[in-house]
């Protein structure tokens, strides 16, 4: 999975703040310099390998490269370019889809979570590890092994359809299905990573809130409606936000999950696969470089979207 | 989440460091200078450790570093290296990417003496503007490969080399049997043992001689790509997903086809398996309604233009396509097939099929792989274009005017 930074879950924050703090004039001139010497590794991590590409990023959008370095000023040719490509809109489309996929599997991630927060259940801990181990299985050996599950042929997924009489589809060799059987595996990496979100914010509710649903005769559903669904909101809009900032991402699965090859690209190339086949295979960095900054420009105003939606449906306590 | 950032900032630092530690090429004080050596194919690691051994002993002041990177990765890893100045010295080029780097000055023109008595249709496909960049060693050609059990249970005679395009259609017909999943051929969009040569059968063309313009519009090209959704409109092959699903390779190791156009270099991975070493055999390509036509692709060694020991590069380079390396990689089981007439007898005899045969026949009518300057780029959009005609969504002439139209542009800008 393609890592995202992000701030702490709202809602799991620590409640109260460090008591107010000595101001720094009055420290030691030496506690400075260790605390920079301990913060540098990170920021120098920072610069070098996040910062500095975006701004080379940026530069190479707007020109033409040459296969080997070097390259020419073009102005804004190559998001005009972008605009009329056939595959980037192809591409847009696809990852639009995955990305909705891969949405409407969140509520899962809930139930699964409600279920593992079972204190009755027997060997919780060895759930718990079984639905996280997805999530820090590598990408490579997760799409490796579904892909022969998704086969069409000797698949153990149409192996099972067969046996209840249905004559399963060429998954990942059919344009119409293949971004449905990303999105499936996109969906079981990610559970285990929500679950555990849903499942801190479901312990963090306060049991005396159901205790006075009781005693007003709130029944079991009523309380999941009116208790337990709001108040998990605030990590619920997390994982929506994390979700399509990273649905939005989707690589590595198409990569390992799709031939070059296959027709099915034409149904399941999302921009970041558009983006590897622009920069890796065609040589046209600038043109790659376009793409990485249309993405980057699109994942801004969604969570920018979804931050002032939130005011509409998230309780905060 | 939070700490992947700082091991990722870590692990980078520490790879920097090991990175500024070691070059592409390093000499000892004692004057011995090493050289970097890449391939991408795993099966000719034990040939090139032959040759390298071989190469070492008659030249003790030079040793080399093999280096081998899997084909998925290795143009991407190659270009990266190259764009940085830190190319392997010595490296497996194809025609397919030769100019592109010819042009960009990564690789150095080379001495014309070692590739004298070589095939002349291969070591041009080296050339870029007259001057040499790539010394061939290797040749690859497609064949039929098909299954004589199939054949037998079906009472068909097997292919020979006065076959053609009817007697495929014809046996591949009689050798389909829906109710087993068997299929008479299979059609996977593959260009270089596929519609490439199909396409030159039926007298078209994929480029212009001199590189300028794509031939796809032409009828005789149209042709022969209709020979392959021909098969698949017929279902006499299986649809395009099939090929998309599993690897034409694994498909046809799986008894279920009688036919298919494959590499004569699938021939290790076929005799290596031993439910169908013994079921298959080889033939030549079957011949279009125009004339004969196989692409016969050449491998070569180019020589880094950055490097710091180019003349010891291209010593070794030179040495791989002299008769004694020649031999050594031909008698070397699982390696490539040498270039040099009268070294390949042992690679033939270490398969039991007519792969012999199929060579001597398909020589007259070797045709170049075609090729441009920046391939990569109007090939990508051969894969989206024809994909809909394999897919039987649109007709392959009206496809093959749009591909020829976009590639056209293309080119133009080279």
């Amino acid at each position: 999975m393609v890592s995202t930074e992000t701030a702490a879950a709202p809602g799991t924050a620590a409640a109260t703040g460090p008591p107010p703090r000595a101001t720094g004039r009055r420290r030691p001139p030496g506690e400075w310099l260790w605390g920079y010497l301990m913060i540098a590794p990170m920021a120098f991590g920072l610069v070098v390998f996040f910062l500095w590409p975006i701004v080379q990023t940026l530069y190479l959008s707007f020109t033409e490269s040459g296969v080997f370095g070097g390259s020419t000023w073009v102005g804004l040719a190559n998001f005009a370019g972008l605009a009329g490509d056939e595959k980037m809109l192809g591409a847009l489309g696809n990852t639009g889809l995955y990305a909705a996929l891969v949405l409407a599997g969140v509520p899962l991630a809930i139930v699964v979570a409600a279920l593992l927060n079972v204190r009755w259940l027997r060997g919780l801990g060895f759930y718990r590890t079984l639905y996280f181990l997805p999530v820090v299985t590598m990408p490579a050996a997760v799409g490796l092994t579904w892909r022969y599950l998704f086969n069409g042929d000797f698949g153990l997924i149409n192996h099972l359809l067969g046996e209840l009489g249905i004559d399963g589809p060429y998954w990942v060799g059919d344009p119409d299905t293949a971004v449905y059987a990303v999105a499936i595996v996109g969906v079981w990496t990610s559970l285990g990573y929500n679950a555990v979100l849903f499942l801190a914010g479901l312990q963090g509710i306060p049991r005396h809130y159901y205790e006075a649903a009781e005693i007003d005769g709130a029944g079991r559903l009523r309380q999941f409606f009116s208790i337990t669904l709001p108040l998990l909101t605030p990590t619920t809009f997390f994982v929506t936000v994390i979700t399509v900032i990273n649905a939005l991402q989707v690589f590595d699965l198409v990569y390992l999950m799709v031939e070059p090859e296959s027709p099915a690209l034409a149904g399941s190339r999302t921009i970041v696969y558009l983006f590897y086949e622009q920069g890796f295979v065609q040589h046209s960095r600038g043109y790659a470089a376009a793409i990485a900054v249309v993405l980057l420009g699109l994942i801004l105003v969604l969570t920018a979207v979804q931050f002032r939606l939130q005011k509409r449906w998230v309780h905060y306590g | 989440m939070r700490l992947r950032l700082p091991v990722a900032g870590l692990v980078g630092l520490s790879l920097a460091v090991a990175a500024c530690g070691g070059g592409a090429s390093t000499g000892s004080s004692s004057g011995e200078v090493t050289i970097t050596f890449a391939i991408w194919e795993k099966n000719d690691q034990a040939g090139s450790t032959n040759l390298i051994n071989a190469f070492q002993k008659a030249n003790p002041g030079i040793k080399v570093k093999l280096e081998i990177t899997p084909w998925d990765q290795y143009w991407t890893k190659l270009q990266t290296a190259a764009t940085g100045g830190a190319a392997p010295d010595v490296f497996w080029m194809n025609s397919l990417n030769m100019k592109l780097y010819a042009k960009g000055g990564i690789i150095k023109p080379l001495d014309e003496k070692p590739v004298e008595g070589l095939p002349a249709s291969v070591v041009d496909s080296y050339r870029y503007e007259g001057k040499l960049y790539g010394v061939p060693f290797s040749v690859g050609f497609p064949v039929l490969w098909y299954n004589k059990k199939l054949f037998d249970a079906a009472g068909v005679a097997h292919p020979n080399v006065d076959w053609t395009w009817d007697d495929v259609k014809a046996a591949a017909k009689k050798l389909t049997k829906p109710e087993d999943r068997q299929y008479g051929i299979m059609a996977p969009m593959w260009d270089q043992v596929g519609f490439y040569n199909t396409i030159y059968q039926a007298g078209g063309h994929v480029i212009s001689e001199d590189g300028k313009k794509s031939g796809f519009a032409e009828p005789g090209s149209i042709q022969g790509l209709e020979f392959w959704t021909g098969l698949i409109r017929d279902k006499v092959a299986p649809p395009a997903e099939v090929y998309a699903d599993t690897d034409g390779i694994q498909l046809f190791q799986s008894g279920k086809y009688a036919m298919q156009y494959g590499g004569m270099w699938f021939a290790p991975i076929y005799a290596g398996n031993t439910d169908i070493k013994d079921a298959v055999d080889a033939a030549p390509l079957p011949k279009g309604p125009a004339k004969g036509g196989v692409i016969m692709l050449g491998m070569s060694t180019a020589v880094s233009a950055k490097g710091r020991h180019q003349a010891e590069a291209e010593k070794f380079s030179s040495f791989l396509a002299s008769p004694e390396a020649q031999k050594i990689m031909s008698s070397t089981p699982g390696s490539s097939l040498s270039l040099r007439e009268g070294t390949q007898d042992a690679w033939f005899k270490n398969y039991p099929y007519r792969l012999k045969e199929a060579y001597d026949a398909s020589i007259p009518h070797g045709v170049p792989y075609p090729v441009s300057v920046n391939t990569a780029k109007w090939q990508d959009a051969q894969k989206t274009l024809l994909t809909e005609a394999w897919a039987g969504k649109r007709p392959v002439a009206e496809v093959a005017r749009d591909l020829a139209a976009q590639m056209d542009e293309i080119l133009a800008k080279e």
